[in-house]
């Protein structure tokens, strides 16, 4: 491929060249370039099986691309397992789990970077400091209700249960912060309080990459957007470039929209 | 470790914060996976206190039902601590056969330095646990099936290499004075030494599950390996040493068991195959991982030996000891379930 022009004012923190990824059978991803710059908020949109996931296991150092290259901070880097990418600060919250249920909030937000006392053979797990740091994160971003580092995470809503997992991922110094459909599951205050949250790590100077497929969360948050449909970037551009119409179209596939506009246009003079 | 301390924001104002319960308040306890299994061995040991009269409440009753629970924890900890890791390991039962005719062979049979024979005794489970460990983490195959295949893989090589080498499946062994008195002394001519053993055990893991950062490892691997392997956890090492000193746990009781009892069989030890599993699942930890404690396997394991043993002093049909054991696991179980939903639904500063 040709080479990119001359950089922009700023190196982005990641950079994806023509990243692609075979899984057996099925192309998961194709020709995939992007850009993702500190304090900005990059949307992935797509629809059920178009790639978004299996995009950001490769930011996160869980698959190996099939080919393409990738960049931090201008750098070409191969990671090798999750714990490369986390060492150059990309930090990922996935779709399914990231906190561990049955496990006290306090233990649960420091796994893999247990706080300890003491020293020599007889350090052991700070586990008064680990609750007491995991409860203040989570109230400074605005959750309250959780007072205790003992309670189980299982037993948190899970807008707190994403509050926990981006709670942690600021704390120990994130740089991008990879969010896989953290709006999912949830319902209009949680949900609105996951984007808030977004916003605050945005405003701290970290990049977030949002993935989800709802339009109007991505529109609120956003300042870049990419379109993947059935592995490819459709599309690719800033906020304001688009309408609400045009994205959802674009993830539809266009025509099969406006159908179901017609078809419901025509219901409802029916009824 | 990375932790930005510095970056560490004042105490936000507590005075609105009700304060957390305290780990000793009744509703403390709910947090920890033991709770039930607490009630469990109060009720067993009262009911054979109360069937079983004041026999088993002297010294040789006591003994009976510790040095069960002892040869039984030493082996149940360990595997316990795989089982919070989300595995199991099967293959105990064979470890302990084989090891304990390691020590046989090499010391009795060919009147080796009983030293040799214990430490070739020891490096038998450690081997054994070494593979199974390859073994799960290598080919993702369940540990149920693979540890299922080591236990009757080592079971025949145990037959098959006594066979050969010494002609007959049991072998006599003379233990030396200091071997006798480390691994196979009756204290008081009732108490197995083994009991110490149990809690030096016991003492060590858990240090390591509730206190130290590998603890959280475990915790984490058990409870979603694929977010623990994420926050940077090397999961497959992990594993590969907790089989390791599951298999280390099940040669020291063979160790054990040859030099009480001069002398070692190679039928020996498949009980404590279902045993462990028994007295682990007793002492709530989750079949499935992610959810457990050492004191809560410990209690697990008194039940087991209370209820095995204490049948002996009601004077009843010990047929009956499997039946009543079979009972109580159902109910320890359901139990352990409510308190873990109770544990889950437990809401700081709601009232109890
Ligand atoms: N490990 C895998 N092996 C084989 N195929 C896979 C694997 N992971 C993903 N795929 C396939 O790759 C495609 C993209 O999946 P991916 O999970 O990235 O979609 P997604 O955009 O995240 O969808 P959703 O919105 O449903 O989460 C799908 O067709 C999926 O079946
Ligand atoms: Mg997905």
């Amino acid at each position: 491929m040709n080479q990119p022009t001359p950089p922009a004012a700023t190196t982005p923190i990641l950079r994806l060249a023509d990243v692609s990824k075979t899984f057996v059978g099925t192309n998961a991803l194709q020709d995939i370039s992007l850009e993702v710059h500190a304090g900005q908020v990059l949307c992935l949109l797509g629809d059920n099986g178009a790639g978004k996931s299996t995009l950001i296991k490769i930011l996160s150092g869980f698959h190996a691309p099939t080919t393409g290259t990738m960049e931090v901070d201008g750098e070409p880097v191969v990671f090798k397992s999750p714990r490369d990418a986390s060492d150059r600060g990309i930090a990922t919250v996935h779709q399914f789990g990231g906190t561990f249920p049955l496990m006290s909030v306090g233990r649960s937000f420091w796994v893999g970077v247990e706080p300890s006392k003491g020293r020599g053979p007889l350090k052991w797990f700070d586990k008064k400091f680990a609750g007491e740091v995991a409860v203040r994160e989570m109230r400074s971003l605005g959750i309250t209700r959780v007072t205790d580092g003992n309670r189980l995470v299982g037993s948190l809503s899970g807008g707190e249960r994403q509050t926990l997992a981006i709670a942690r991922a600021v704390y120990f110094g994130a740089k991008v912060l990879i969010l896989d459909e953290p709006t999912a599951a949830l319902g209009v205050k949680e949900a609105s309080h996951v984007l808030r949250i977004i916003m605050q790590a945005r405003a701290k100077g970290i990049a977030v990459v949002f993935v989800t497929h709802n339009v109007l969360h991505a529109m609120m948050v956003g300042d870049h957007f990419a379109v993947l449909i059935h592995g490819r970037k459709a599309d690719d551009f800033h906020k304001g470039e688009r309408t609400r119409e045009q994205i959802t179209d674009l993830m539809a596939g266009g025509e099969a929209m406006a159908e179901l506009e017609a078809e419901l246009d025509k219901l409802q003079a029916g009824a | 470790m990375s932790a930005q301390l510095s970056e560490a924001r004042p105490q936000a104002p507590s005075g609105a914060a009700p304060r957390p319960p305290s780990p000793l308040s009744i509703r403390g306890l709910v947090y920890r996976p033991e709770a039930g299994a607490l009630i469990g061995t109060l009720g067993v040991f009262v009911f054979f206190a109360v069937f079983g009269g004041s026999k088993f409440l002297a010294a040789g009753g006591t003994a009976s039902w510790l040095n069960v629970a002892a040869e039984l924890g030493i082996i149940a900890i360990p595997v316990g601590l795989l089982m919070v890791a989300g595995e199991l390991d099967l293959s105990v039962g064979s470890v302990l056969a084989s090891s304990s005719m390691t020590l046989a062979i090499v010391s009795g049979h060919w009147g080796g330095p009983m030293i040799l024979g214990i430490v070739l005794a020891l490096a038998a489970g450690v081997v054994t646990g070494l593979l199974n460990g390859l073994l799960v983490t290598r080919t993702n195959v369940p540990s149920f099936v693979v540890t299922l295949a080591t236990n009757f893989g080592m079971a025949g090589l145990t037959l098959g290499l006594s066979r050969v080498i010494t002609g007959t499946t049991s072998v006599g062994i003379k233990p030396d004075p200091a071997s006798k008195a480390v691994f196979g002394t009756l204290i008081g001519g009732q108490f197995e030494v083994a009991i110490f053993w149990w809690l030096a055990v016991a003492a060590v893991v858990a240090w390591v599950l509730q206190m130290t950062k590998y603890g959280n490892w475990v915790l984490a691997v058990g409870g979603d390996p694929v977010s623990a392997r994420a926050c940077g956890i090397p999961t497959e090492r992990l594993k590969v040493v907790l089989y390791v000193a599951s298999g280390f746990g099940a040669a020291l009781v063979g160790v054990i068991q040859t030099c009480l009892y001069n002398g070692a069989q190679v039928a020996n030890g498949q009980s404590f195959v279902f045993n462990s599993i028994i007295a682990v699942v007793v002492g709530g930890v989750l079949l499935t991982g992610g959810y457990g404690s050492v004191i809560g396997v410990i209690l697990g394991t008194l039940t087991f030996a209370i209820v095995n043993q204490g049948i002996y002093y009601t004077g009843w049909n010990a047929d009956w000891a499997s039946f009543i054991l079979g009972v109580l696991i159902l109910a320890a179980v359901l139990m352990n379930n409510t308190f873990r939903r109770l544990a889950l639904s437990a809401r700081a500063g709601k009232k109890a």
